[in-house]
């Protein structure tokens, strides 16, 4: 099986600090993958390593075969791959379509595009995805009004607009009502089914994660410390100490 | 719809009329125009891609120059040469723009500020001191050809035209998917590099786009004046290049009828109650700047969206 | 280019020139150190920093009129600039210490139009000098020429910095703005009264350019339109060398002052100005791709 990201003994350090030690995992294309470990963990670190948001310092990562270590981050973000933001980042002066709207896949548009008006198949596109995260009764607020949890969910919606191959979520449910959590897991599978998304998602809270994925990969002071099915993470002790111990 | 149509309509009687109606003040009103061609400008990427530049003036004075010295060494007739300088103004200040494009607006915030400002005022430092282009004496672009007089109603025109031209054209950039990566650059540059937008390759275009303007204008002020001097009209950073950017603000940033409402505002304004300062104009020049800016930085047109959203097309809370 | 080859022909000429930078480049460390303080502290970029020295300048002409020696001029000009930082502080400056960036730039943009205006209106446009009335030394049997009183400038630059930089470390107040830069709201839990400490800082800031000015003043000339060349070489200085080191910014600025001292000589005065500007962009651009190099911004 060819794996969808190979991220291949990636190093990173900050100053004196290490904060990802030779980290190295496969994600196979088409499931949902999860990525825990405890606060300073190097999770965060990994997924901008990912995206090209800082160079890494020894590795190489591979997105469907193809080296993206020394990539920019719009360059990698064309190819398919995405994040979303810890803190939300939304264009918050626009309304929520027009921020739909632009996020449409760049890389089939030429420079003629750049004086188009906004085509209605793209508008209609924008109402659906709104409608799917359940944001449509909302999708002419400017989109800095919207609450935090709301802006998550049009962050989500706009990763969707743009039609990427792989999703890289850095928590998804932090900081939304709990009661809401359920409907999001829901969405987050349909977009993996009915999308075809593959997605690696950072994750705080176990039961969520434990729910969501079907493989996990623990990391623990910068290093991989364990993978696998999440019943077995579960029972690893290594990753029970790794949680306790930061405690 | 018809009381819009009505008013646009007067607008634009008013304006074909007006060197008829106001002889005197042909001049002032075509120096008008090109003060609403310069807030405009200054707000395509000021206001409406978050990049303050205190340099735009640099375009300005390169078209001025390129247009003087077509005219000077091009042997053309008068009305030729002018038209043929302007359109190589116009597109040497499109090239400097392309060139620096990739480097300056690369910088972000307070650098490009900065670095824009430094970048006009040694343009200013290098015209006065290339003998080419006359140094620190200036140049003087050809005489007017034809009767006394004329060239203030001809001058008057083509400044209109400017000015009618330049804000359809970026009303029809706002429209579309041009306007929206700007403001998408505006509030999050890095969620739309994040998001795969080719920012580099919107923001040089709009600097184009702004210098290209600011090219026309340039040739047009050069003849209008009748003299060019390096530091004090062509890159006159700060007379014009701050007056561009009190003018978007004022008005109101980022919005399309700000920067005309601020730029006739600050120009009638000026032309009425400068004479009475007595030789203390610049200093309250310095001052007003200070004032708006502490004081009233939302702009005429910020404050009544602030004041009326439904009239701007906001909507507060969830209609269908 | 000519003057490119008399370089070559003649070296003692750069050591002339290179003398000549280094002792100018103190009077710009002065200005930068005082940019960088209130950047760091008030996270304001005061483009009026060149009128601040512009200022200092005329007040030490102005003592000197009043038949008091320069030399006594400089901590005169420094105190009456401390207080003038001090009040603009608390007119103007105040207000937009905690706006965002552009607005601060823009609203000391305006601050620099109207000092330079009204010094332009109550002092003219004359070049004014306050004369020290030392000599000239002749070093290398008379091949180079320092002037005394660029040696003594040099000397009380370096003296006004140690100067202040004692202050920061020793001070109630200097520990009270060293702890507002590292994080004003925690400071403000404390007890610290950051408004106190901004006008502090702002103040010393002008103290700094007043001292600076009125080694400008001694040294050269002053005139009400010195003031951006200062901001933007203060401003370099800042960028190259970071907020918080004094060493840095003591090397650059006299890096700054040798490298335009050779430029002016190389191309020619009137392109002076011309290349302190253009470095400015430069610097600039470069340190654009150099970041860029590294998936990084400079912000």
């Amino acid at each position: 099986m060819t794996a969808m990201l190979e991220v291949d003994r990636v190093r990173k350090s900050f100053g004196g600090l290490l904060a990802n030690k030779d980290v190295t995992l496969r994600v196979p294309a088409g499931g949902i993958f999860g990525l825990i470990g405890p606060n300073g963990s190097g999770k965060t670190t990994l997924f901008n390593s990912i995206v090209g948001q800082h160079p890494i310092d020894a590795g190489s990562i591979r997105f469907e075969g193809r080296e993206i270590s020394r990539l920019r981050v719009p360059e990698i973000a064309r190819l398919g791959l995405l994040r979303t933001f810890q803190q939300t980042r939304i264009y918050s002066g626009m309304t929520c379509v027009q921020n739909m709207v632009i996020s449409v896949a760049v890389s089939g548009l030429d420079w003629s595009s750049m004086f188009q008006r906004v085509p209605t198949a793209d508008l209609r596109k924008a109402e659906e995805l709104l409608e799917f995260v359940g944001l449509f009764p909302k999708r002419h607020l400017r989109a800095g009004d919207l609450s935090f949890g709301q802006q998550k969910l049009l962050e989500l919606a706009m990763a969707l607009m743009s039609g990427p191959k792989m999703l890289l979520l850095d928590e998804p449910t932090a900081g939304i009502n709990p009661t809401l959590i359920n409907g999001l897991l829901e969405r987050l599978r349909r977009i993996n089914e009915q999308f075809g998304i593959t997605l690696l998602v950072i994750e705080h809270n176990m039961r969520v994660i434990m729910n969501l994925a079907r493989y996990v990969y623990c990391l623990a002071h910068g290093e991989l410390l364990a993978e696998g099915k999440p019943a077995e993470i579960q029972q690893d002790p290594r990753v029970l100490d790794a949680y306790l111990g930061s405690r | 719809m018809k009381l819009r149509r009505g008013a646009v309509a007067a607008c634009v009687v008013l304006a074909l009329v007006a060197p008829y109606l106001f002889p005197n003040w042909r001049t002032q009103m075509a120096l008008l125009f090109i003060m609403i061609v310069f807030a405009l400008t200054w707000d395509l990427l000021g206001g409406q891609m978050g990049y303050n530049s205190f340099g735009n003036v640099l375009f300005f004075g390169v078209g001025m120059y390129v247009c003087a010295i077509v005219q000077r060494n091009g042997h053309f007739a008068y009305y030729p040469g002018l038209f043929l300088g302007s359109a190589a103004g116009a597109v040497a200040a499109v090239a400097v723009a392309a060139v620096l494009g990739s480097g300056i607006l690369g910088l972000r915030g307070h650098y490009f500020a900065i670095g824009t400002l430094g970048l006009g005022i040694a343009a200013g430092e290098l015209a006065g001191g290339w003998d080419f282009v006359g140094a620190g004496g200036g140049m003087v672009p050809p005489l007017f050809p034809g009767e006394l007089g004329g060239r203030e109603t001809f001058f008057y025109y083509l400044c209109l035209a400017l000015a009618a031209v330049t804000l359809p054209v970026l009303r029809w950039l706002y429209s579309g998917r041009f306007g929206l990566v700007l403001n998408a650059i505006r509030d999050d540059e890095d969620k739309a590099e994040a998001m795969g937008l080719r920012t580099t390759r919107y923001k040089t275009t709009a600097w184009c786009i702004s210098a290209f303007f600011l090219g026309l204008s340039g040739g047009a002020v050069g003849n209008l004046l009748g003299f060019i001097d390096p530091r004090e009209v062509a890159f006159a950073v700060d007379t014009f290049g701050v007056w561009m950017v009190l003018m978007a603000i004022l008005g109101g940033k980022g919005t399309l009828w700000g920067p005309v409402l601020g730029a006739v505002v600050f120009h009638v304004t000026k032309e009425l109650f400068w004479t009475y300062l007595l030789g203390w104009q610049r200093v309250a020049l310095g001052l007003l700047i200070v004032v708006i800016v502490v004081f009233f930085p939302v702009g005429i047109l910020g404050w009544a969206r602030e004041r009326w959203p439904e009239r701007f097309g906001h909507r507060i809370e969830g209609a269908p | 280019m000519e003057n490119l080859r008399l370089l070559f022909d003649s070296p003692v000429l750069s050591v002339q020139l290179l003398i000549d930078g280094v002792l100018i480049g103190a009077i710009f460390a002065l200005a930068a150190y005082g940019m960088a303080l209130v950047w760091g502290v008030m996270g304001l970029i005061n483009v009026a920093q060149g009128e601040l020295v512009m200022l200092g300048g005329y007040a030490a002409f102005y003592l000197y009129r009043a038949r008091i020696h320069p030399l006594f001029g400089i901590p005169l000009a420094a105190a009456a600039m401390f207080c003038f930082g001090w009040l603009l502080y608390r007119l103007v400056i105040f207000r937009i210490v905690e706006k965002d960036l552009f607005i601060s730039i823009l609203a000391t943009f305006g601050l620099s139009i109207l000092l330079q205006q009204l010094a332009n209106t109550l002092f003219g446009a004359d070049v004014r000098t306050a004369e020290s009335g030392f000599g000239t030394l002749f070093l290398f049997g008379g091949a180079v020429t320092v002037a005394e009183i660029k040696l003594i400038s040099f000397a009380a630059a370096l003296v006004t910095g140690v100067f202040l930089i004692q202050f920061l470390r020793r001070s109630r107040m200097g520990q009270a703005i060293r702890a507002t830069a590292q994080n004003a709201r925690a400071a403000r839990v404390m007890g610290v009264d950051t408004q106190r400490v901004y006008a502090w800082t702002f103040g010393l800031n002008a103290a700094i350019c007043g001292a600076s000015g009125a080694l400008v003043a001694m040294t050269w000339v002053v005139h009400p339109y010195l003031g951006l060349p200062y901001t933007v070489r203060a401003f370099m200085i800042v960028i190259v060398a970071g907020l918080g080191n004094v060493t840095a910014v003591l090397a650059t600025a006299l890096g700054l002052g040798a490298a335009e001292n050779f430029a002016g000589f190389i191309f020619g005065a009137e392109y002076q100005a011309a290349f302190v500007f253009g470095l400015l962009v430069a610097i600039l651009v470069w340190r654009r791709f150099w970041l860029a190099r590294e998936r990084r911004y400079l912000q």
